[in-house]
Formats: structure tokens, sequence, C-alpha cells
């Protein structure tokens, strides 16, 4: 329950291949129209200000940190988000390569990583250590020190992008 | 790579990479995080904190806050329960709950910038963030001192008027020196007059953060029972309860925590910061209350480790050997007594066997945050110092660095610094790893692209790793599978190392152990995830569990064939009549027969363990330097760390990467950059600049197996020491390409520069 | 006699040693034997009934859990150490 005058603004948008006709203060930002409008709280918060990408999210086809990005932004638009990335079908096969790997230690930065990963692999399936790492430099992660999850990506792109 | 002194043991499950038992709900999102916790008519709160690092509260006005619509509660200070019998006794018990109190939400005065003064509860958080602009607060600002040297000076402003330091043993009033301790054996004069080689050297280490990235949560619920319920980000529900039950003076039983996921913590999410207001909150407008930090207030008013100056003296003969040694190391506190100056002191010269030494330990209170442990806490501040005297000792002596490790190294009986023995320790295994690797014997090319020079430094580091109290349950399904409750927070894996010493133990595959983390009420006492002690005493409690399920299900079987229980053996998963080995069944033949041989099966295990006997990690790191704007980039970097025994290797080996990390960012760029008023100027992940996966290489690891004699697979644990090596490493990788040596942290470009010019300034 | 070992700013109290033997069943009976030899050693360690806050007593290499009724036999050692604060422990409990 929000009790505030600003008017709402209406936003038709796509989440995870799914339609939604949301209603959002115009101030709101992506992260929290998903948090707590839509209920996905798959995307984390770690600094809200755009520095550590624990918030991104795919919007057409380009990867964002969502804290930065507001809601009424999504109108007309979609949004890709981790809960979108597996199917009935299985896993991503970079969510597997996490999980071979062990990639992943208190698993907060992971849907961030794994979003930004499967925008790079979209793109170009077989990029160098050092493409990924400059990729995926917009991502945070302070347990693992990143060599695990370098080789989770490496091991994703040599196995290409079919469901395990 | 793993190198084990004992020819390999025929294990099933140990030392193998199974996936981790959470792993899918962490990389579908499912995960529940603190943040992601949501209730039925759940509110949302928010604190309103101090602007300044000192001051005196004059008066506090939550008027127009309550009255703005929409707000559902506001508290102050004034709403926190006095400890109780604190007027009756003030000794130091009181006082450190009193300080706890304090620390969470201000009284009288505030001592670090940041400190809580109120909090508000609204239907939304905007609202309560309008709210809180609307409080008044009339401030008497203070001078605040904001390092151990300013803290320390004749007529320094007093933090706390009622702080009564201990001072080796006696009393002093009106300081801001909690405690000075001293650890002395032998005749460190005598040793220093016998050494042909003394080198003393001052350090100075700026604060630091641990750097998680999730922020501090709490969402509390109280009943109208009495009762509260606390969801939160914790690396131990049962220590957030009993602080929590302090804090609010009520009793520990009326408080359930249940722990959610927990997005990093390193030691800083032992302690509470946001549970007793959420509860006191949803006690006052009866609603659930989520309260979650923001990032500026994480670095402001969470527990970061302490800034210190460290002075080292070391003396050796002309043979390498260490004849004496003195530790001066000063820690900030921060805001209030508890620095890990002790644990300095226990670590900074454990990896040598000196027969003189003095270590004289400064607890300071200054205006920041008050520290929290953050990683083998106190152990990087004092080894930076250490180890880089070390260098330059050994240097001097014209030894290899490792070699003269060796030559010093201390094992079994030998005595630490402070006095207790060690036990089996893997010392020598480390340096003797280390200076094998590959890393080490490979040839340096020194000269980079563009004018860049190269350099290699080495660097070692212990911590002692703690045992504590561990509690689980077990149960035997039907199907042969196993539920395992545990009660120890899983950061990184634990659920993983834990159930793999049940199966291990049960002779089931890892899968079929089931690990699920509970609340306070729904198992016995944990201690918490952290000082390495979880894969430690947590297993060992599993594998106590094991042993009694393995007893009543030989009780089953023997039902099953008509024998007594002691002619029924186990091994490997199967239980034979020992008369007739081919009369057999498997664990899960016995499962299926549960409910017609006596019905639920159920153990438990509780321990209070011994602890993990010591990890050393001894770190190899070559550096690239560019001279002209002074940064340094990590180009190769080797981790040695003596586990006992790896349970799950790949989590070995990411607490030693994510360790080194930790390290070369505290090494590198990372410090609270405080202004003269004691306000950190760079909250923000932009500018307390953490590594990325561009500022470190691949990670190599090492794992070296010295069993723990105290554990029934011989583990260690890992957690800590990886993030102690790193820092004087890199110093001593920097002076092998430069000549410099950088005494203080980060050692940041200009500082680079700046060493650079007074090197040709005063050649 | 378990093997004591003094803290350093109180070997001023036992003529300088490091580590003297004391009788005692337990940390208690040990710390009131220490006192009736070397008058003016029980206040820096114990008061009423639990050992001074602040200060951890290592039993046999370990920090040990049950204060002042720890049970001691002929080869336990001692040792007074500054408790250490973090890593494992949370932060003022109301009794310990």
């Amino acid at each position: 329950m929000v009790l505030d005058e600003v008017a709402k603004v209406r936003v038709s948008t796509m989440i995870n291949g799914a339609p939604m006709e949301l209603l959002l203060a115009p101030y709101q930002s992506l992260l929290g129209t998903l948090r707590d409008t839509v209920g996905l709280t798959g995307t984390k918060e770690g600094c809200n200000d755009g520095n550590c990408g624990a918030c991104t999210v795919n919007l057409d086809g380009r990867i964002v940190d969502s804290c930065m990005v507001l809601g009424v932004e999504a109108d007309g638009k979609r949004v890709e988000t981790i809960e979108g990335m597996a199917t009935p079908e299985g896993l991503h096969s970079l969510q597997q390569a996490f999980l071979e790997e062990a990639a992943l230690q208190c698993g907060v930065c992971t849907p961030g990583f794994l979003v930004s990963a499967k925008a790079l692999l979209d793109k170009e399936p077989r990029p160098s250590e050092a493409r990924i790492r400059l990729w995926l430099a917009g991502n945070l992660c302070r347990c693992t020190g990143y060599d695990k999850i370098v080789r989770a990506v490496q091991r994703a792109s040599e196995a290409g992008p079919e469901r395990s | 790579m793993t190198i084990t002194d004992k020819p390999a043991q025929e294990y099933q499950v140990i030392g193998t990479r199974p996936i981790r038992p959470d792993g899918l709900e962490k990389v579908t999102g499912q995960a529940i995080y603190g943040a992601d916790v949501r209730l039925p008519g759940m509110v949302h709160g928010t604190t309103l904190r101090s602007p300044h690092a000192h001051a005196r509260i004059i008066s506090i006005d939550t008027s127009k806050a309550t009255a703005m619509p929409g707000v559902l509660a506001v508290i102050t200070g004034a709403d926190m329960p006095v400890a109780e019998n604190a007027t009756v006794d003030m000794g130091e018990e009181e006082a450190n709950l009193n300080y706890a109190s304090d620390k969470l939400m201000a009284r009288s005065k505030v001592v670090y910038k940041g400190h809580p003064v109120a909090a508000v509860a609204a239907w939304d958080s905007n609202t309560a963030q309008e709210a809180a602009k609307l409080i008044e607060v009339e401030y008497g600002v203070l001078k605040p001192v904001i390092n151990v040297d300013a803290a320390l000076a004749p007529n320094a402003p007093i933090v706390h008027e009622d702080l009564v330091g201990d001072d080796l043993g006696e009393k002093v009033r009106s300081t801001n020196l909690a405690k000075h301790f001293r650890h002395e054996f032998g005749d460190v004069e005598a040793g220093f007059k016998a050494s042909s080689i003394v080198i003393e050297r001052e350090f100075n280490l700026a604060t630091v953060h641990q750097g998680y990235i999730e922020p501090q949560n709490a969402t509390a619920l109280w009943q109208s029972d009495g009762r509260v319920t606390i969801w939160t980000s914790t690396q131990g529900s049962f220590g957030a309860r009993r602080a929590t039950a302090g804090v609010l003076n009520m009793s520990e039983s009326k408080i359930k925590v249940v722990p959610c996921e927990i997005g990093g913590g390193f030691g800083g999410k032992i302690g509470i910061y946001l549970e007793p207001i959420a509860a006191l909150l949803s006690k006052k407008c009866g609603r659930p209350v989520q309260l979650i930090m923001d990032r500026q207030s994480v670095f402001d008013a969470t527990g970061p480790t302490p800034g210190a100056k460290v002075r080292i003296k070391l003396g050796a003969d002309d043979s390498g050997k260490l004849l004496a040694g003195t530790a001066d190391l000063r820690y900030e506190a921060g805001a209030y007594p508890g620095s890990a100056v002790g644990a300095g002191a226990m670590c900074v010269f454990a990896p040598y066997r000196i027969e003189n030494t003095r270590i004289d330990g400064y607890d300071v209170v200054v205006n920041k945050p008050k520290s929290s442990a953050y990683r083998a806490p106190g152990a990087t501040q004092s080894s930076y110092a250490m180890e880089s005297v070390v260098d330059e000792v050994s240097e001097a002596l014209r030894m290899d660095p490792l070699e003269f490790r060796l030559r010093n190294a201390t094992r079994e009986g030998d005595r630490r610094a402070d006095g207790p023995e060690f036990q089996r320790i893997g010392n020598i295994e480390v340096q003797q790893a280390a200076k094998e690797s590959p890393h080490w014997t490979s040839e340096l090319e020194r000269d980079g692209p563009d004018g860049r020079k190269r350099g290699r430094g080495v660097a070692t580091g212990f911590w002692f790793n703690g045992g504590m109290r561990s509690s689980v349950n077990m149960s035997v399904n039907n199907d042969g599978t196993v539920s395992l409750i545990e009660g120890s927070v899983d950061i990184g894996g634990t659920r993983a190392s834990i159930s793999m010493q049940a199966a291990e133990a049960l002779g089931l595959p890892a899968q079929d152990v089931r690990p699920t983390v509970v609340d306070t009420e729904s198992v016995g006492y944990n201690d918490v995830t952290g000082g390495s002690r979880t894969t430690n005493a947590s297993g060992h409690a599993a594998y106590n569990a094991a042993q009694e399920v393995i007893a009543k299900m030989t009780g089953r079987a023997a039902l099953l064939w008509d024998l007594k229980p002691e002619d029924v053996e186990f091994a490997e998963g199967v239980f034979s009549a020992k008369a007739d080995p081919e009369l057999k069944m498997t664990f899960k033949e016995v499962a299926a027969k549960l409910n017609e041989t006596g019905g639920p099966l159920n153990a438990t295990g509780s321990i209070q363990a011994r602890g993990g006997a010591g990890s050393f990690g001894t770190h190899i790191v070559d550096v690239e330097v560019d001279p002209d704007t002074g940064k340094v980039d990590i180009v190769r970097y080797t981790a040695v760390q003596d586990a006992g025994k790896a349970i799950h290797p790949a989590y070995v080996e990411g607490q030693m990467q994510g360790g080194a990390a930790q390290g070369i960012g505290w090494a590198l760029n990372e410090e609270y950059f405080m202004n003269d008023q004691g306000i950190m100027d760079n909250s923000t992940f932009l500018d307390y600049r953490m590594p990325t996966s561009l500022d470190v290489p691949m990670i190599e690891t090492i794992i070296v197996e010295v069993p723990n004699p105290n554990h029934p697979f011989g583990v260690r644990g890992v957690g800590e020491t990886s993030i102690i090596p790193p820092v004087p490493a890199i110093s001593n990788a920097i002076y092998d390409a430069l000549g410099v040596r950088l005494r203080q942290t980060p050692m940041k470009p200009s500082r680079v520069l700046d060493a650079l010019r007074d090197k040709q300034d005063s050649a | 006699m378990a093997r004591v070992f003094i803290p350093t700013p109180l070997r001023k109290l036992v003529d300088g040693m490091t580590d003297v033997r004391v009788p005692g069943a337990t940390l208690k009976e040990l710390i009131e034997n220490l006192e009736s030899r070397y008058p003016g050693m029980r206040q820096y360690l114990m008061e009423e009934d639990h050992l001074v806050p602040g200060l951890a007593a290592v039993v046999d290499g370990e920090a040990t859990m049950e204060g002042l009724r720890q049970r001691l036999d002929d080869e336990t050692e001692v040792h007074f150490l500054p408790a250490i604060s973090g890593g494992a422990n949370a932060e003022a409990s109301p009794k310990e």
C-alpha cells in the first residue's frame, strides 16, 4: 500500500515471456518493480547505485543494472531475469556449469552473473578469458575471486546452449 | 593440486566434488535471502542515523514523523530497554551489554557517523524515509578521534566517559585505551644483542570492510503473546538470538531466529544491527516489519576490520636463525572496545620459532564504527608487518625467503609467542609445497611490456581455527535416504561439506544425505558459521550422529535376522552377519523395513569440538608495476594452504581463492577514506574499490593435507588463513620489482609513485 | 599438579616466573590455590563465580567453554589469554 499523491503510470511489459500490466510510481526502479511489485526476488540489490551488478537483468536484449532503470522504462519492452533462464526442459548450460564448477559460494551475486554471462554467450559463443573478464567486470563477487566463475563460463561456452 | 602426507585413504565421498545440495535454488533465483522474505501484512522500516562521528544528543523530536500519514511506529534510544541490573552492577559485563545496546541505537551520545538515533516503520520504505527526515535531532558536536595516535594523545577527546581501561592489569580512567596486554617470553634485549641483523619497522593499515554484496537485513514479527520471530541473514542464528535477547532484556526462549540464505559475511554478520530495532518496531505497530540497510550505512555503520599501527623488530644471527622479536600492535576497536588485537598477537609470530619475544597489544577506542571480525580478524594487520620485515631479514642474509621460513619453522610441541603449545601443524609441509610449486620454481621475466617491471613476493599466514559447539539431527527415511537437520548457516558450501561427512560415515552416496538448515527452535545449539569451524565441528557432530544411526540400524538388521546386535557388523554401507557374511543387507534395504522393526529411526549429534589445530598458508604472487602510473597488476598468484583434509576440494579451493582476492583488494585499493570529521568519503562500491574480474588472474591452489588429530577425517578448516598472506606478499613483490618497500595500505598507485620518487631523490 | 602460565603483567606477583605448578581439580580451585600462594593474583583472573570478562582460559591448547568448572589433571597446561573477539564469537553476550 503506498500512500502518496503521485499519479501512477500504466506499464505494459513482458517479463520472462509473460505479458504483464503494471501500475507503477514513476520513481520506482525496475529492480524495485521486479522484487516488490511483481514478486520476483531472484534479482538482488547490493548497492542501489549501479556499482555491483547484483541487479543485472536483460532489457530488450541488453543487460542493465535494474536499479538504474526506472520501472516505467520497461513499457513495451521484454525483461528477462534469472527466473526465466531455466525452462521445463532443464537448466541453461551456464546454470549447470556454475553448479559443476562450484562457481558460487554465498550465491547472492550469482543471478547477476548468470544474466550477464548469458548475454555474452548469446552474442559471442566462444569468448576468450580476457573477453569474459572484461564483460563480467560490472558484476562484483566477494566470495570466489572470480576464478571458478570464469571457468564456468568457459565450460558453458564449450558445451553450447543446449539444456542439461 | 592436493598434497597429502599420508597414503591416500580410500574414501568414497570425501574428496569428490558433488554438486552442492542448495545449488539449484541458488542458480535459479529461488533461494530466499533475508531481503527476499515476504510476510502477509509486512511493512517497512528505516533508521535515522547520525551525520556526526562524535556528538551529544541534546534533543530528539519525533512528533512530525509520528504525525505523517502512513507512519506506523517511531522509536528512539529511549525505547530501548535498559540492561538488567545495569544500575546495580556496573562491572565490565554490564558495560558490555550497555555498549551492545547503545551501538544499535544511541541514547545520549553518538560515537560514530551513521550511529542510529531513531527508527521508523511505515507502509512502504519511501514513506518511512520521508518520515525519518522529519525527525528533528539537536546535536552538540564534539571533536572526534579517528586513529590510535589521536585517541591516545594527551587531552584527547574521550569517547566513553565511563570506560575503565586495563593497562597491563592497572585500571585507567578517562581514557580511550580499553586494554593493553603483553606476552613476553625469554629475554628480548639479550636476543637482539646476540643478533647480527636487527631490523625494526612501522606499518600502518587503513580500515577496510568485508564488502559482502548483500546488505544487512532483518524482518521481525512480534506476536501478541510476547514472542518474536526474526528472519535475518546472519552467520549464527543462536548468537543472533542471544544478542537480541540481551539487548531487548528478554528471555531467549521468546525469540525465534530463522536464518535466511546469506549473501556473504566474512565475520561481519556475526553481530546484530537491525534485529532488535525491527522487533521493537513490530511490537509497537503490531505488524511484521522489514529493515534493509542501504549500502552507505553498511560502510558507515556496520563492523569493518580495525585500522592499525604495527611495529615489528626482528633479530637474527648469521646462520639465519631468528633470535628475538618484538611486536607493538595498536588496533582501532572502533567506537566500542573489543578489536581483534588479541588474535593479531596470537598469530604474528606463529610460523617462526623465536626464543625471545615480546608482544604488546593495544585495543583503542576511536570514533569509527565498532570493528567486527573480518576473516582471520587481526592477523592480516600484524602479519603485514611481520612478513615484510621477514622479507627484509632474509634478503639481508641473502637467503631464499622460503628457505628462511623452513629454517625457523614452528612444529608440533613448539610454543606460540602467547604461550600455548602447537599441536600437529602443517607449517613445514606448506613451506615445502610452496618451495616446490610450479610457480615458485618458474623463471620470472622481469621486464614487462612498455617499461613495466615485474617482481615476485611470498608471505605466510596462520589462523588457529575454532571448534566450539554444534548440534545436528538425523533421521532415516524409508527409501534409504537420510535427512540431516543442521543449524549451521551455509555461507560457502557447508551443507555439502557436512552432509558429505555423514554420507561417508554411513556408506551412502553424497546425494542420499539431504541437509536442511533450520531455525533456533528446530535444532540444538550451534555456534556461528565462522572461525573456520563449521566443516570441522558440525561435520564432526554429523559424524557422531551417523555413528548412532549405524548402531540403531544394526539393531534393526539384527532383528530382521533374529540375531543379537553384537553379531551384526557394518562396513561400506552394508550390514552383514558376522557368523555368515553371505547374509547381508544394504542400508537401503534395512531402511525399507524400518516400520516393521520398531518404527522411526532418529539420531542426534552434539559436540563441543576441539579446534582445528591451525591452518598455515603461504602465497606466492607475481606483480607487474607501471613505474609511470604506479599501478600494480597481479600477473600470477598461487595459494598454498593446509586444509587437514579437503572434504569437497572445490569449496576448499574457493575459500583459498576468495580470501586471496579480498587480500589483493586490501593490499592495493581498499580503504576507508576518512575526512578529519570522522566521516567516510568513499562509501559506495564505486569509490570503495574492491577487485573485479579484471583485477585478478586465475588463482592457482595447492591444498596440503596434514590431518588434524582432533577430527575423524582430519579436517582443520580453511576459511580464514587465505586473507593473511596477500597483503605482505604483494608488498614484497613490489619491492622485488621496484626496490621500494611500501609500509602502508592500500599500496595504491600514488603511494607507489611517492616511494619511487623518494628512492630517486635519495639516490 | 597443573602447570599454569602466568600472564606477563602478573609475573611480578610470582617473583618473575613464567609458569608455576599449582594443585587444583578445577580451574576455580587452581585460582584459589594461586591466590593463597601468591596473594593479589585472583582479582585479575576471577570475579565472583566467573572468569574476569575479556579473559579466556586455554586448557591444553583449547579455550575452555566450561569456565571455572573446567576440570584439570596433573598434565594439564593452563594459559590465561585475552579472549579472542571476532572470528567465531558473538559479540557481547549477556552472560558468558
